[in-house]
């Protein structure tokens, strides 16, 4: 029995990681603090799911010793401004799991990291991306045209982990004129670990003028073309989109439909193969 | 959209076809000549060959082109013969028509033409009113003429019956000369243009056809209908002028373009006369350039001027043929053709190719912007020699007129060649490849100012002269650079009015030399590209081609490799590696990241959800009315994921807060009731249709409605762990608003003695919009649509609210669905005015619905829902029973009753309604029963009889129908000697169906190797006398079980029917208020009740299902009660599980289905 694309959407709303909270040596603490296990979602945010973790790690310390609380893995410090998945598969796809993250609450990585004082700051960032990801698709049109209590769903619908709360109003935002074949433009941003850029992001079709379907392969040949394996050569480079890699075929519209986190950009992580 | 085709000829004549779903111009092989035009509907396609000839080429169809001819033996009684063939002088002939005026002996019948054949020899008719006669079809009276009846009496002097024979037109998908009149030639046609099937509600086949001659005639082709493909003979039109070119559009437009250059348009067409009545003048858009060229549609005119202009008529509709302005559009064109819905087709004067206007829609007719087909053709690359032959000429007329100067001095002026010999030039350009394609030259070649005797103009090119002899062209001015590339937002330029149009850039008129720089272009042309390059076009017409602003065609880059085409079950984007490498992908990244950490605590915890909002609830308490409610629904995660819900309405009584709530897992049906402009829908439980008072709640608006009955029905479904597309043992209802429901049924339905109570069925909503639904136990579904377009069911769920959620993403498409609203004007007869609309204070509304108890008038009615738009205008109907006058009047002698003083008449006004559900369309046969066979097959592969009535009464078989692919591939048709309304087929293949007249038939000899049995001649049907003088309405068969409905709501069993004797010896009446039976594979009976008192409210349209139904007691014993009212069709013929059996000793053993094999032996003893 052939799957049912809306499948997709679920198993993408309901992609989860193990993760192990550590707190980091360095804290000062008054007892040992056991480490913390977790399911995340994929599609959330570090800082509005692991309330719990910080509860847990408060009660092993003083309160004057707990600043904003951060995370880092393996030395990086995890932006919690993208999305749990994509950190997970830029930083860390091909570790063992759990996935093991240090917890801090001291040093805040003030270059690297956007602090986030309250759970406001990650619904104006979540918000701006669907906002922009829609001024891509349909020139802003769908999400201007929605009320904000339409808008609050969206938001509810990813804090509270309800997909069909969710999906009952980005099912609009996904929609598109069936004459055109596709959004106008295809929100997407590349991420790579080897350059300082945070990620690449253009304009970009999902067909071509000829009206044939843009596809992931055409996506990277325009946008980052050392991603693509060539001919003969072993391949040097994974391309992550939700934790698997779609074939270069795969249609770019339909990724965009289907694999797209609930801000409504395709976030492709590229990231060298490991060596071993 | 089903596939149709898009028809071109090409500069040498040759005949090419587009498919809607196509990508490449695929000859027309059959064509053994050359085309000058072609003109085409949707059912065929006319043209005028080089010959001069008209042919017709008539689309194969599943449903054959059949003609029933009849002749009546009339005899009298004497005492000495009996009756016999010995009349008296008096008497009528012994072989008449049926007023007995005309000699008809049988061997005076001739095929009309070679294109027919005789179907079979000459028989007696048997029935006689809806009854069998069982004498030989005679009937029996006192004298001639008088009424006859089928029983012989003592006085009975005369006799007659009734003799027929079937003709059946054999020149199917090939072009057939239409025999010439002998009183009309020398003068050939030059053009021709068919349309005009809108003009009347008659089924597919009437058509207006025009035709003009060389000399500037015009003629109409009269009585073109389905039974006479070729009409019967061309009448003159009288005209005011010589005309060169004429459209007729699919509705009452027909202009025509005058060789002085201005339009003519008819006016006066009508249903009753369709040719029209008189001519009106319209003036050239600009006064100093003639018109060349007119193409007209439903609702537009378009036109060209012999500057290659592209006019747009504004203003055009029925009421004003003529219309009121010009606007000049972009784009430089040789010749124009508006198809169906108003789209249109040009044919570029730069290049030749055929162009598509996109995004012309109702609201927007001049579209917006030029679009160049450019698909292949098939065989490019090698029709050159075959071309040869074309250069023979049609254009041999104007031959004289073609001058080698401007031969010369065109080619210089459009080709890099230089100054190449004219003549040689020609040879050249005509033929690169196969020079000996030059032979016999015709006889007039003398004429020919051009030296080398093999030289010819290609033919079709030349009778591109005829549109472009009035269009003094300039030689040189071939433009390139101006055109059909503008910005499609600045090209129109709107001219108020004719007498304001300004005069377009004046042509250079130096040059009067023009004729034939037409001819010559169009060489250059070939000679420059090569016979490969881009096709040259010389004509195109869209009649027959169903395209609109939303077609997805493929006609506009040939890069694109050929799309396969889509199947029903499994589409190639299913199957692509991609996405069965997401599936597989995904599916590793549970595993892996998910499976092994179940235990670990989830990052956000799960909490009830609420959604709230206001409506408006028909207040349970009297009065009645809607009121001011609050709405919340609270969801939340019941054990095992399972969601479940309550809903609430918030209320005042008399200044107090109250509530209303329903448990969700308790809600059995939601449905949407759009009426009076009220966007609002119905929730029932088992005690809201026991009380048959349902919970009415309108949302303020169309979407909120669709949000609230998506996210309930969502839930409904979630509550009951219902998903997916509909099991093959579902249920299938529609309502009299053509929603279309689903139920899963439980095993104990049909348990004996405590089956599932019939008003807990869960029914959910399936997207669409039908009218009849059938189905069997391996999951094929058909669909009927109010138009009687029929639909299969493609595996899909969900649509039409639902979008998003609750639906599959495949297998969804759009679906059409159009319905007539009537109502009648009356009028009242007063001795001072006549007929009037003005009537007596205790008549009916002037405009009133079929009761005449509700005014409806033309502005006030609304279509049947808010889904529903209207697509057409205000119409008399003719159609009425009872038969009205030439006007549509019906006559009563006072309101209701026989027509005499009072007048009547029916008014229709067709509305179209668009969702989308999981039916795609079976065109093009319009459907108005069909049936499946309801058992289960052995194999996905095996065939499963499907049988089905088209909407003139023709039965049919679908062949070709197996699980895998539902919808069959092609009709065949079975021969009956009378129109049927109603089939069914039976487990064991048993067919019984229901004839217009009310009569009932039994049909031998079916089964599964020959389902339409043997050579599917129309006499092995066997006539069963109806019920009581009833007149039968709808027949089901299940296993065994026979039922028939009457007109009188009677519901009849069908007594004795046995292996032995299948045909049964009686009708036993079951119940009455019945309006649909239907019979499954377990011999259950449901049924549609009217009038089911309900303990709040009678309900009509209910659904019910018959208890105690045994193989002891196959009639039953009494009606559960259950969704309604508003029901209008159910089918239960899918479900053949067995119930669970009670454990007990008495317990009968399983019936088992008739041996089909006995079926047969019995069948052919009885049936032929």
């Amino acid at each position: 029995i052939m799957a049912d694309d809306k499948d997709v959407l679920r198993d993408v709303w309901f992609g989860r990681i193990p993760a192990c909270f550590t707190l980091n040596q360095d804290e000062v603490t008054e007892r040992e603090a056991e480490p913390y296990y977790l399911l995340l979602p994929r599609v959330s945010y570090l800082t509005l799911v692991t309330d719990k973790v910080k509860k847990h790690f408060h009660k092993a310390m003083r309160a004057e010793d707990a600043e904003e609380m951060w995370f880092e893995y393996e030395g990086t410090p995890l932006k919690w401004h993208n999305p749990i998945g994509v950190l997970f598969d830029l930083h860390a796809s091909n570790t063992v799991l759990p996935w093991s993250i240090t917890v801090h609450f001291k040093n805040f990585p003030e270059r690297e990291l956007l602090h986030c004082p309250s759970n406001s700051v990650i619904e104006a960032h979540f918000m701006s991306g669907i906002k922009e990801a829609d001024a891509l698709k349909h020139k802003s049109q769908v999400v201007n045209d929605m009320q904000k209590k339409d808008h609050k769903q969206l938001w509810m619908g990813l804090q509270n982990d309800k997909f069909d709360q969710f999906w009952a109003i980005n099912r609009k935002l996904m929609e598109y004129p069936t004459d055109e074949g596709g959004f106008r433009y295809i929100p997407f941003r590349i991420y790579q670990t080897t350059s300082d850029r945070p990620f690449i992001q253009k304009l970009f079709r999902p067909t071509s003028p000829e009206g044939t379907a843009h596809t992931l392969g055409d996506l990277l040949r325009e946008m980052y073309p050392v991603a693509l394996p060539t001919d003969g050569e072993p391949k040097r480079y994974q391309v992550v989109i939700q934790g698997i890699e779609p074939l270069p075929e795969t249609p770019l519209q339909w990724l965009s439909e289907h694999l797209s986190h609930p801000d409504n950009f395709l976030h492709i992580c590229v990231t060298p193969v490991p060596s071993d | 959209m089903p596939v149709s085709l898009l028809w071109a000829v090409d500069v040498y004549g040759r005949v090419y076809s587009l498919s809607t779903a196509g990508q490449v111009w695929e000859q027309c092989r059959d064509a053994q000549m050359e085309f000058k035009r072609v003109t085409a509907a949707q059912q065929c396609c006319w043209g005028i060959a080089c010959d001069n000839n008209i042919y017709l080429n008539i689309h194969a169809s599943d449903l054959p082109v059949r003609y029933q001819e009849e002749t009546y033996e009339n005899q009298r009684w004497n005492p000495v013969d009996g009756f016999s063939e010995r009349l008296l002088p008096s008497d009528r002939w012994q072989w008449s028509d049926v007023t007995g005026l005309q000699h008809q002996p049988l061997d005076n019948f001739r095929l009309p033409s070679i294109s027919w054949e005789w179907e079979g020899d000459w028989h007696a008719d048997e029935n006689f009113e809806g009854e069998p006669t069982e004498k030989g079809g005679w009937t029996y009276s006192m004298d001639f003429p008088a009424t006859y009846t089928k029983d012989k009496k003592w006085n009975s002097c005369v006799r007659r019956r009734r003799w027929l024979r079937y003709r059946r037109y054999k020149a199917m998908d090939t072009w057939a000369k239409i025999p010439p009149q002998q009183t009309m030639l020398p003068d050939p046609f030059s053009d021709i243009s068919c349309g005009g099937w809108e003009i009347s509600d008659e089924p597919s086949g009437r058509l207006s056809l025009w035709a003009v001659s060389l000399q500037g005639k015009m003629w109409f082709r009269e009585g073109i209908n389905h039974h006479n493909p070729e009409g019967s003979l061309w009448e003159e039109v009288p005209l005011p002028a010589e005309v060169v070119q004429i459209s007729c559009g699919p509705g009452d437009l027909i202009w025509a373009v005058l060789w002085e250059g201005q339009f003519i348009v008819r006016e006066g067409i009508s249903r009753d006369c369709p040719k029209g009545t008189s001519w009106a003048v319209v003036d050239s858009p600009s006064p100093d350039v003639a018109a060349t060229h007119v193409a007209v549609g439903m609702n537009v005119v378009w036109a060209l001027t012999k500057d290659n202009k592209v006019w747009f008529r504004r203003g055009v509709n029925s009421h004003n043929p003529c219309g009121s302005g010009w606007i000049n559009m972009v784009g430089e064109m040789i010749m124009l053709n508006v198809g169906l819905n108003d789209q249109v087709l040009a044919i570029s004067c730069e290049d030749r190719a055929v162009y598509f206007r996109q995004g012309v829609t109702s609201s927007e007719l001049s579209g917006k912007t030029w679009r160049a087909i450019s698909v292949p053709r098939d065989g490019d690359r090698s029709h050159s020699s075959a071309s040869a032959s074309s250069l023979q000429s049609a254009g041999c007329y104007f031959c004289g007129e073609v001058r080698a100067q401007s031969v010369v001095s065109d080619v210089e002026s459009d080709t890099d060649k230089g100054s190449l010999d004219g003549a040689s030039h020609l040879v050249a350009s005509i033929s690169p490849i196969s020079p000996e394609s030059f032979v016999d030259a015709p006889t007039d070649h003398s004429e020919e100012p051009i030296d080398t005797p093999k030289a010819r103009i290609p033919k079709v090119t030349s009778d591109s002269f005829i549109s472009e002899l009035v269009s003094d062209r300039e030689p040189g001015k071939t433009t390139r650079e101006d055109g059909l590339s503008g910005p499609a937002v600045l090209e129109e330029e709107p001219i108020p009015g004719e007498e304001e149009v300004e005069a377009p850039t004046v042509v250079d008129s130096a040059d009067t030399c023009s004729l034939s720089s037409v001819a010559t272009y169009t060489l250059a042309i070939e000679d420059q590209y090569g016979a490969d390059e881009h096709p040259l076009w010389a004509w195109v017409s869209g009649g027959g081609c169903s395209v609109d602003s939303h077609s997805q065609l493929n006609w506009f880059n040939s890069l694109v490799q050929s799309v396969q085409s889509m199947s029903l079950s499994v589409t190639p984007a299913q199957t692509a590696a991609w996405r069965k490498q997401i599936f597989e992908q995904l599916s590793e990244r549970t595993k892996r990241e998910m499976d092994n950490f179940r235990h670990y605590e989830q990052a956000i915890e799960q909490s009830v959800w609420v959604k709230k909002g206001t409506m408006q609830w028909w207040r349970d308490w009297k009065p009645h009315k809607w009121i001011d409610v609050h709405f919340a629904l609270e969801q939340f995660s019941g054990p095992e994921g399972n969601k479940d819900g309550i809903l609430f309405i918030y209320y005042n009584f008399y200044e107090e807060k109250k509530y209303l709530h329903a448990f969700i897992n308790e809600v059995t049906i939601l449905v949407p009731v759009l009426n009076d402009s009220k966007h609002s829908f119905a929730i029932y439980t088992p005690e809201r249709t026991k009380q048959r008072w349902p919970i009415r709640l309108a949302a303020a608006t169309e979407l909120e409605m669709h949000d609230w009955l998506a996210l309930l029905s969502d839930s409904c479904c979630n509550s009951r762990g219902i998903q997916g597309p509909p099991s093959k043992q579902a249920a299938w209802s529609v309502t009299c608003k053509g929603d279309i429901f689903v139920c899963e049924p439980s095993p104990s339905l049909e348990a004996m003695p405590y089956p599932t109570p019939c008003d807990q069925m869960f029914w959910r909503q399936v997207g669409g919009h039908l009218r009849v639904v059938e189905c069997n136990s391996v999951g094929i579904v058909w669909g009927i649509g109010y138009d009687h377009t029929a639909w299969v069911h493609t595996g899909g769920y969900g649509g039409g609210f639902s979008q998003g959620l609750a639906s599959s993403t495949d297998n969804l498409y759009t679906q059409v669905d159009v319905k007539s609203v009537y109502i009648y004007e009356n009028q009242r007869w007063n001795p001072v005015s006549g007929y009037t609309n003005r009537g007596l204070p205790t008549d009916r509304y002037m405009w009133s619905d079929a009761s005449g108890l509700h005014e409806c008038t033309k502005t006030n009615m609304k279509p049947p829902s808010p889904q529903w738009t209207w697509v057409s205008e205000w119409a008399i109907d003719y159609s009425i029973s009872g038969g009205t006058d030439r006007e549509g009047w019906q006559y009563a002698a006072d309101f209701p009753g026989a027509f005499v003083s009072i007048v009547c008449f029916l008014l229709h006004r067709k509305s179209k309604l668009t969702s989308t559900g999981p039916w795609q369309e079976i065109p093009p046969i319009s459907l108005i029963d069909v049936t499946i066979l309801p058992c289960a097959a052995q194999s996905s592969v095996d065939v499963v009889p499907l049988w089905a009535i088209s909407n003139k009464g023709d039965v049919l078989c679908r062949l070709g129908v197996t699980t895998l692919t539902p919808a069959g591939f092609s009709w065949l048709h079975v021969g009956t000697d009378q129109p049927f309304k109603s089939i069914s087929v039976g487990a064991a293949s048993q067919v019984w169906a229901i004839a217009k007249d009310g009569s009932a038939f039994y049909r031998g000899s079916v089964s599964p190797q020959s389902p339409a049995g043997p050579g599917a001649k129309m006499y092995c049907w066997y006539h069963i006398p109806s019920p009581g003088k009833q007149k039968l309405k709808q027949v089901s068969v299940g296993r065994t079980s026979v039922y028939t409905v009457d007109e009188n709501g009677n519901l009849w069993y069908r007594h004795g029917v046995t292996p032995s004797y299948p045909q049964g010896s009686s009708w036993e009446h079951i119940s009455n208020n019945v309006r649909k039976v239907s019979a499954g594979p377990l011999d259950q009976v449901w049924i549609i009740a009217d009038k089911v008192q309900g303990s709040q409210s009678l309900s009509c349209g209910t659904v019910c299902h018959r208890l105690g139904v045994q193989p002891v007691e196959p009639k039953g014993q009494s009606w559960d009660y259950g969704i309604g009212g508003g029901w209008d069709h159910i089918t239960v013929r899918g479900n053949s599980m067995e119930p669970p059996r009670l454990p007990s000793l008495t317990a009968p053993a399983p019936p088992s289905p008739l041996p089909v094999r006995n079926m047969e032996v019995n069948g052919n003893a009885v049936g032929c």
